[in-house]
């Protein structure tokens, strides 16, 4: 993975001087909490309801089991002993006191780690394939890139009051693990017939109040020109991008506004125009790259027929290794997905002893690295397939091991109103409701692929519109409902979720997800997965289902 | 109080800003982008010091021919959020080649002001006690940069690839 130089530390030095200080004027009062908002803000620092949160970059998911335990002791330090992962490879520690959070820093800075524009309307954390470098069907590594965007845009002089936040994500792989479609800057690897890597730049997605899919801007942009790109399309967004209104500030607005044929046409003629561009030589690609080189892998073979006997004597460890296990690059080796969804857990939040136990794990499996999913689950790169069953009981007895990766009871959930100050309603109750209702592993087996996504208001953290199963907090005259969407996608063929009808109470959503579910059920030819029925026979059976069955309670 | 800061001095200014005055004083002047439209001649005419304030919501491409006429351009922030004018300097000196005086006014905070200074603005009205020294230590915050930009300071990338090339 990517190395600090002099440089960068000496980059991230500054910046937290920087910040201590305004901390002190803040303290002092000399600085009014209006004035130290922003500047806190694009340091990660947010005011909630109860405290302080600090959020902190995971920079294209990856994570060395260094910065792990890191994590664990600032969370045993300066937290109450948990870290919360998000939906942007960002992890938040939810109770810190402003007056230590120069000094947590510092110690992150220690081990590369920053919160520097993990806020503020900015560009935020760049994001990517949680299994990058190690998938089956990667055409090229994206994470060279990121890194190259994450230095591009570390305190842009120019682009460092954005009209508001603005979110890049890159994938490598045809099947889209990133959702860079509901990105304000998607970036899709494609190889041509020469063998030549170049990217599709996508705008203008996004979620949020309004959701958008993105649209392609460029079918193809060489790869040392892609920051230049980049840098059109930052450009005229900083120049024509609405301020007039918080709601309406997202490029996706402007560039459904004016229409993608106008956005495209004002960036290439920014990208055409002459001055000064951040152009990339291919000897820079190839030393960032040099970072991202795979580690010293064993030559071994696919060992599929001892794992079929393994899952054969022991389903537990099958389920497991079927559902959390993805097929890796390099013979006899396999990418461990380690569930944060345990039932009645608090999705993607884990211990302090959880992270130490992990890292260990890492170092003894996985060469010392893991990546974080924007599903909010933790990921083992590099585990030889003979050491998974050792792996998984390891994991199990730390109760990581739940085997529901990718399954209905792997939830996407924002922190909501137990912590967050915007939120209308309490999402991880929610959550809990339904991990708790559906624990049936040969339940949830066969039911199959199902994602279930749940904010708690319209800002979408939890992305419900690209759920399968949306879940979206809304507060009607002090009272919180939940409004129920189907058929959301986040993967390569993205689409946002249809309506379902009125919002339902707390107590009733696990028996409209139950109707829904036997409703699929019923209506599923072989081979589908819930998407795929949703697809062919609408919205229809799925509220006569729901809404059918609440009328029957009420009466 | 406040001061004029420019190329890392404090100076004396000699413009006043007519932007508001209905009738547009003697000596040099700082006037309004609709002032510029409706007198360019007579202003041309007077032969004196010339300055122009763009509001953000101006675009400095209106004046992309105009350019020779001015010693002063002056990019207004109305609120230190809005960042229009970070690209509006970049385009003057990087794209239509303005070399003078490019000055920072209205709400100019201390923690924007190496952003400024590398987006081309040499010239900053700084609301302190102290403006020069507020100004000093706002400059000495940052001493690496890894984007390029017409300021010609050297990026990450540039020191590492003259280090190791």
């Amino acid at each position: 993975m990517y190395r600090y130089d002099e440089f960068d530390h000496r980059l991230v030095a500054e910046r937290i001087r920087q910040f201590r200080r305004q901390v002190q004027r803040r303290l002092a009062g000399e600085l009014t909490e209006d004035q130290f908002k922003p500047l806190r803000l694009k340091n990660g620092v947010y005011l909630q309801l109860h405290a302080y949160m600090l959020r902190i970059n995971i920079p294209y998911g990856t994570l060395s089991s260094r910065q792990l335990r890191k994590f664990a002791e600032i969370a045993r330090k300066y937290d109450r002993g948990f870290g919360h992962f998000t939906t942007r490879q960002n992890l938040q520690f939810h109770w810190i006191k402003l007056e230590q959070v120069p000094d947590i820093l510092e110690e992150l800075a220690s081990v590369e780690v920053t919160t520097i524009q993990s806020s503020g309307n900015c560009v935020r954390n760049i994001t990517s394939d949680q299994y990058a470098g190690v998938a089956r069907d990667e055409l090229a590594d994206p994470r060279v890139y990121c890194e190259l965007l994450r230095q591009y845009s570390v305190l842009h002089p120019e682009f460092s009051y954005l009209p508001r936040k603005f979110k890049i994500a890159v994938t490598g792989s045809p099947i889209d693990r990133a959702a860079v479609a509901v990105h304000d800057i998607g970036l899709r690897l494609h190889k041509n017939a020469a063998g030549e890597i170049g990217f599709e730049v996508l705008v203008g997605g996004g979620l949020g109040r309004t959701p958008h899919v993105a649209h392609t801007i460029r079918d193809w942009i060489e790869p040392e020109n892609v920051l230049a790109y980049v840098e059109s399309i930052l450009r005229v967004y900083n120049i024509h991008g609405r301020r007039d209104n918080i709601h309406k500030a997202r490029i996706k607005i402007i560039v459904n506004q004016m229409g993608i044929d106008r956005y495209r046409e004002l960036v290439e003629q920014d990208y055409a125009a002459g001055g000064v561009k951040p152009l990339l030589p291919t000897d820079e690609i190839e030393r960032i790259a040099a970072y991202f080189a795979p580690p010293d892998y064993e030559r071994l073979e696919d060992i599929d027929d001892e794992l079929e006997r393994l899952a054969a004597a022991e389903p537990a460890f099958g389920r497991w290794w079927k559902n959390n296990v993805a097929p890796h690059k390099q013979p006899g080796y396999a990418i461990v997905n380690v569930s944060l969804k345990a039932p009645g857990a608090v999705p993607g939040d884990i211990t302090a002893d959880g992270m130490d136990a992990l890292a260990d794990l890492a170092d003894r499996y996985s060469f010392g690295e893991l990546r974080v999913s924007h599903r909010q689950n933790l990921v083992l790169p590099y585990v030889r397939q003979r050491d998974l069953h050792t792996l998984w009981r390891a994991l199990a007895d730390l109760g990581l091991a739940t085997p529901n990766v990718g399954l209905m009871t792997d939830v996407i959930a924002c922190p909501g109103l137990d912590y967050c100050s915007l939120a209308n309603a309490r999402s991880l109750p929610v959550a809990r409701d339904i991990g708790m209702r559906f624990v049936d592993a040969d339940e949830l087996a066969a039911i199959g692929p199902m994602t279930i996504n749940i904010s708690g208001c319209m800002n979408a953290c939890g992305h419900h519109h690209v759920g399968n199963i949306g879940i979206l907090g809304v507060d009607k005259r002090g009272k919180e409902f939940f409004q129920l969407t189907l058929g959301g996608s986040s993967d390569k063929n993205a689409s946002l979720g249809d309506r379902l009808g009125p919002g339902l109470a707390q107590e009733d959503v696990p028996d409209a997800i139950r109707a829904i579910v036997d409703t699929y059920l019923d209506l599923r030819e072989e081979g589908e997965r819930f998407l795929d029925t949703y697809r062919r026979v609408g919205i229809e059976p799925f509220k006569q289902a729901v809404y059918g069955s609440v009328e029957e309670a009420a009466a | 109080m406040s001061g004029l800061i420019k190329n890392g001095e404090l100076f004396d200014d000699p413009f006043t800003d007519a932007t508001g005055s209905p009738e547009i004083p003697d000596g040099p002047v700082i006037v309004s982008l609709e002032q510029w439209k409706a007198h360019r001649d007579a202003l041309i005419a007077r032969g004196k010091p010339l300055g122009i304030k763009l509001r953000s919501d101006q675009s400095p491409e209106a004046i992309a021919d105009d350019l020779a006429h001015f010693n002063v351009i002056a990019l207004e922030f109305p609120k230190f959020r809005d960042g229009r004018a970070y690209s509006y300097a970049r385009i003057l000196r990087e794209r239509l080649g303005y070399a003078k005086e490019l000055r920072a006014v209205g709400e100019v905070l201390l923690e924007q002001l190496h952003f400024m200074m590398r987006c081309g603005f040499d010239a900053f009205v700084i609301q302190d006690p102290d403006p020069l020294g507020a100004y000093r230590k706002a400059a000495a915050d940052y001493t690496v940069w890894y984007q390029p930009t017409g300021d010609g300071r050297p990026t990450a990338m540039a020191l590492r690839r003259r280090k190791t090339g």
